[in-house]
């Protein structure tokens, strides 16, 4: 089991760990409400240091990333970041990604934990022309800085978060520790991502907490994290996002640059859109108790199955259980009078439009 | 770790307060403090005739959903229903105002399978390592 350079502080700060992705990870210090109320309404310092960071750098990189990913990485300029998906032949995710442009012949992607081995085997098969690949997830660590009050906690660290556009990015420093400051973020809230050399990985943990108030920043786990991603709506690898679920289902189609030229899985893509799409990804938020789990079925009024849901959870904001659900189109119909069955009871839902929440 | 002596326990991290022939019946602090936040709980009927190892209801937190057995055969008299609006009760008085519900033993000699604090303190030690 891999372990995060901050391993030990989060075990001497009280968090439970889990296993996540083949890493031992937070999952919770001060509790998940808690943690997820302090996101919106204050600031929160995550370790997702799991994630992979996968540096691909060579003469012919942007036309390789072009060919690898579906989004338009012509549209990137240095210091400029964007998501994207790595699809197979067939058209299917194998991740999704955000790859960030640090010069025209040097990016670097970000991964998720669980598929950084399968994806460096899958581009290092797919290379082609002029490129280099080097994995940094064993030597690159990620710290995420998420809410309100991230502005004025990097301003004092002199720090000034309105120079960044969302998906920009700035390699400097914090007080002598060298980082790249990112403004994306997994929350709905203001915030940046802060990729750094492991070495620098606690004292940059531990300045955030020093020029933060106690009362204005908080650690907080994976059970947080998944809270508020899917109160925003966001996909997750393996919930979301899946080799089965085609990105259009999952309502991606604007991540997906069809008119950009070729790309791996793109002929399957214009293929899955000519015959139509049968399934659509749809937001459930219960009108009665009960909190919906993933795969969990989602029927109709008279009791035929609609779908399943892909996760499920109860929305601290909204105090009431939330669900992503694929739902079948041909059964369209009946999407008027939805029940999530949950251990049996048919608990009643409808259908929203995400995110589940609105940010000003 | 609160692991009252007056009360008895089960291995499901259920305590269970003997008063005559009624049992009172809640999750422990180990069970709440493992839980996390507790968001949701679903209790049974009064006056249902319940079975020692039934479920009896679910809690759920924010994490994961953990079934309520039965630890003793009898007659539910009670339920905490204040506790189906705020469940977060659980998590700030587990043995206290967080109790679930109250049965009729039918079967008084179950009682004497229960753990005591002590053997309920060696299970918690146990699960932890």
């Amino acid at each position: 089991m891999k372990k995060t350079p901050l391993h030990d502080w989060h075990t001497s700060h009280g968090a439970k760990m889990v296993e996540f992705g083949g890493w031992m990870m937070p999952v919770s210090y001060s509790g998940v409400l808690e943690e997820h109320q302090a996101v919106r309404e204050r600031c929160g310092l995550f370790d997702i240091s799991h994630m992979g960071d996968v540096y691909l750098s060579g003469k012919d990189v942007s036309d390789f990333l072009q060919w690898l990913t579906t989004n338009d990485v012509a549209r990137l300029q240095d210091g400029q970041a964007q998501y994207s998906l790595l699809l197979d032949e067939s058209g299917f995710p194998i991740d999704d990604i955000i790859v960030y442009r640090l010069k025209s012949d040097q990016y670097m992607l970000c991964v998720n934990a669980a598929n950084t081995e399968k994806d460096v085997s899958w581009i290092q098969r797919q290379l082609r022309g002029e490129v280099q690949l080097n994995d940094r997830s064993h030597e690159v660590g990620l710290i995420a800085l998420q809410g309100p009050k991230s502005f004025e906690i990097l301003s004092r660290l002199n720090f000034d978060l309105s120079r960044l556009k969302r998906f920009e990015f700035q390699i400097t420093q914090l007080q002598e520790i060298p980082l790249a400051i990112s403004r994306t973020g997994y929350t709905g809230e203001e915030g940046v991502e802060c990729f750094v050399e492991n070495r620098f990985l606690l004292p940059l943990w531990e300045l955030f907490f020093q020029y933060g108030e106690a009362s204005e920043i908080l650690p907080i786990g994976l059970g947080a994290r998944d809270t508020l991603r899917l109160e925003m709506g966001y996909p997750l690898y393996g919930h979301e996002l899946s080799s089965q679920i085609s990105p259009f289902e999952a309502g991606l189609q604007w991540v997906v640059k069809l008119e950009k030229g070729d790309f791996i899985g793109r002929s399957a893509l214009l293929q899955q859109k000519e015959r139509g799409m049968k399934r659509k990804l749809v937001g459930l938020k219960m009108e009665e108790k009960g909190i919906p789990r993933e795969n969990f079925p989602v029927v109709s009024g008279g009791g035929e199955l609609l779908g399943t849901t892909l996760s499920g959870t109860f929305s601290p904001t909204l105090q009431i259980g939330i669900a992503t659900a694929l739902l079948e189109l041909a059964q369209e119909a009946h999407w008027g009078e939805i029940y999530i069955d949950i251990r049996g009871k048919m608990k009643k839902a409808k259908i929203v439009p995400l995110p589940f929440i609105s940010k000003k | 770790m609160n692991i009252p002596e007056d009360l008895k326990f089960t291995t499901e991290h259920e305590w269970i307060r003997i008063d005559g022939d009624i049992a009172t019946i809640g999750i422990t602090d180990y069970a709440q403090e493992q839980l996390g936040d507790i968001v949701f709980v679903e209790l049974p009927e009064e006056q249902e005739n319940v079975e020692k190892g039934d479920t009896f209801g679910v809690v759920e937190s924010t994490k994961s959903v953990s079934d309520l057995y039965v630890p003793l055969t009898g007659t539910v008299m009670e339920t905490n229903d204040p506790l189906l609006d705020s469940p977060e009760i659980i998590n700030e008085d587990p043995y206290g105002e967080g109790w679930m519900l109250r049965l009729k033993i039918k079967r008084p000699n179950e009682v004497k399978e229960l753990l005591d604090a002590k053997a309920y303190q060696k299970l918690i030690e146990e699960e932890a390592e």
